[in-house]
């Protein structure tokens, strides 16, 4: 007998599958990740537990998951808006890092103030620290029509070269034993936390309100419509009347602006100074937090707790399996190649006969 | 200046870009028929721990090599795998491919780390890589299949109406990319270095990446390229050392600065941009459309 696997695009769209495929992804990588944990002569269900459940047993831990998973989830909607205009923004690792150096460097300028303006004025100026960032390859691309994905990659190096400069030149701490590190931020330029001893921090509202905001704008603007239409076809979009460029600006800027206040949030919040290594590729794993969420702003906040959990399921294993921490980005690798996967599913039909 | 200083200097080039040529080379090939593949940092990681494993465990160099190789195949042939027959999103998948290949990477180099081995002559390789160079160079404008490879990135479906095979044609350069992306990692842990460190390519995936659109896709830019970018950061530390006051970080950004530079500068002109970028470039192609 012979059999012929079928496959067709698929003319109903299915809103099960597209939202059933994330769930399929996250099983798929727990189960090839077993097989990474056999190999490694470690005991699958062991790992599990100790990757993913007691990293969140006891409230350090469930803290940390929102302190982990707060840039994550503000970075990922603030790029939603770009990928679902097709613009592939992929520079947040940069826009974060100007970010967290323009907010950043308000608290180190007045850093014998004691004044509760200092941290909104840091917020304010990581917010625009990011959006100035992700101006340029909007700019880049409605003037010279240069591709957005390649500039945008290319300035997150050109802004961590910055960042590595600052703080090993002009603002390293002087006390600092001459480590590459800044003077500490002043009391007043603090992220306040939420629970005491704990380092979960305001933060959280700040991407539940983004959250928030994002669902109305995609729900019940223009401005959401707009960006619907130009993601299905820019031509279609310019037809309308809409302008496109504008679009691209407007998103560009929503992004870094989100990819800045994550930046500005990790320094003053549990980091309190600049120094190198401010993100473990925030920016870059939001990209993944942001399509396994389906772009969709209350899915980001839910992939973004769960991506959160592989960079403390990582701590722990290091710990505890004596296991590279990197073994955190394995499982990041592969649940967004399921994902990918996945979504032939959601395009086409496969069927056997 | 001292001449043995100065040949010195330029022998430390020769040895440090030679990576560069080699991932370089191969997403130069890969990008000319259509495909972008961010995924270069993790190949080159994955090659560089799987041929330095494979030494330590075998003490053979055509093995270490061999299985370098093996592992640019089997995981370039993934990202295929989902680019050309799933459709995934050419970017999202090669991020994916680097945060896997940095993770895996790490993982199976954690018990090698700090081994000593005895490391291979670097100037094979660099002679090799110039060889490369002038090989795809004459394939890409020579060859009837350089101009199959070329015909797919420029317009996949006029090449597909033609007859030609666009998803073999690319399954043929993305593995060829991966392969020479394993290559380069083989070449900085036995070769280079020799040894394995975790993350020990230090982001010259992201640099070979911006050398293609720095050489504008041409194989001679890209060499020329190469050498510009490695000459840099080796006169980085040389102007250090005679006490140059210009901050290190300014030489490391110069790759990045001067590959946005010509991206402008090609992109603004339309017929520029014609003559140098595949038009295929990261469009999915789908038969049924």
């Amino acid at each position: 007998m012979v059999y012929l696997i079928n496959i067709k695009l698929r003319e109903d769209y299915s809103n099960l599958i597209f939202y059933l495929s994330p769930i399929v992804a996250v099983f798929l990588t727990l189960f090839f990740g077993s097989f990474i944990f056999l190999i490694l002569d470690l005991s699958p269900i062991e790992s599990f537990k100790i990757f993913f459940i007691s990293p969140i047993s006891n409230s350090y831990g469930i803290s940390e998951l929102f302190v982990k998973a707060t840039p994550l989830a503000i970075i990922a909607l603030g790029l939603s808006y770009c990928f679902k205009n097709n613009i592939y923004n992929i520079g947040a690792e940069g826009q974060l890092t100007m970010g967290a150096i323009f907010g950043g460097g308000i608290g180190l300028l007045f850093n014998d103030s004691t004044s509760i303006l200092l941290l909104p004025l840091m917020i304010l100026f990581g917010a625009i620290g990011g959006a100035f960032w992700a101006t340029i390859p909007a700019l880049l691309k409605t003037k010279f029509n240069t591709n957005e994905i390649l500039t945008s990659l290319m300035l997150t190096y050109v802004a961590l070269f910055i960042l590595d400069y600052l703080v090993v030149g002009p603002w390293k701490d002087p006390a600092g034993y001459g480590l590459p590190k800044s003077m500490p931020f002043p009391d007043a330029g603090r992220l306040p936390v939420l629970i005491d001893g704990l380092r979960i921090h305001i933060g959280v509202y700040f991407a539940i309100i983004i959250c928030l905001i994002s669902y109305i704008v995609y729900n019940k603007t223009l401005f959401g419509f707009k960006l619907k239409v130009s993601g299905f076809s820019s031509k279609a979009s310019q037809y309308a009347g809409f302008k496109y460029k504008n679009l691209i600006f407007y998103t560009f800027i929503i992004s870094g602006a989100c990819a800045g206040l994550a930046g500005l949030f990790e320094v003053s919040g549990p980091i309190g100074l600049l120094y190198r290594d401010i993100s473990p590729n925030y920016g870059f794993t939001a990209i993944i937090v942001a399509f396994l969420g389906r772009l969709n702003p209350l899915g980001i906040i839910l992939s973004s707790l769960l991506i959160a959990l592989t960079y403390l399921g990582a701590e722990d294993a290091q710990l505890f399996l004596k296991i590279p921490s990197a073994v955190g980005f394995v499982f990041q690798g592969l649940v967004l190649f399921f994902l990918l996967g996945t979504d032939f599913l959601n395009k086409y039909k496969v069927s056997i006969s | 200046m001292n001449i043995d200083l100065v040949i010195g200097i330029l022998n430390i080039v020769l040895i440090s870009t030679t990576p560069l040529v080699f991932a370089g080379i191969g997403e130069l090939v890969t990008e000319k028929s259509g495909v972008l593949n961010l995924g270069l940092e993790g190949l080159m990681l994955v090659g560089a721990v799987t041929g330095f494993i494979t030494l330590v465990l075998t003490g053979n160099y055509f093995y270490s090599l061999f299985f370098s190789i093996i592992s640019g195949v089997i995981l370039s042939g993934m990202f295929a795998f989902l680019v050309l027959n799933l459709i995934t999103n050419q970017i999202a998948t090669g991020l994916a491919l680097t945060i896997f290949g940095i993770g895996l990477s790490a993982m199976l180099g954690k018990k090698f780390s700090g081994t000593p081995i005895e490391g291979l002559n670097p100037y094979y390789f660099i002679v090799i890589s110039f060889l490369l160079v002038f090989m795809v160079s004459y394939f890409l404008s020579n060859t009837k299949s350089g101009l199959i490879v070329r015909a797919v990135g420029e317009d996949h479906n006029s090449a597909y109406a033609l007859g030609y095979n666009v998803i073999k044609t690319r399954y043929m350069t993305i593995i060829f990319g991966g392969v020479m992306s394993s290559l380069a990692g083989f070449y900085i842990s036995i070769c280079y270095a020799p040894m394995w460190q975790e993350g020990m390519t230090a982001g010259r995936g992201w640099i070979a990446l911006a050398l293609v659109v720095f050489a504008t896709w041409k194989p001679w830019r890209l060499l020329v390229g190469a050498y510009i970018f490695g000459g840099v950061a080796i006169m980085q530390m040389n102007l250090q050392a005679i006490g140059v006051k210009l901050p290190g970080q300014f030489f490391n950004m110069m790759p990045y600065l001067a590959t946005i530079i010509v991206l402008v500068f090609i992109s603004s002109n339309k017929l520029r941009l014609r003559l140098s970028a595949p038009a295929s470039l990261n469009i999915p192609f789908e038969k049924d459309q």
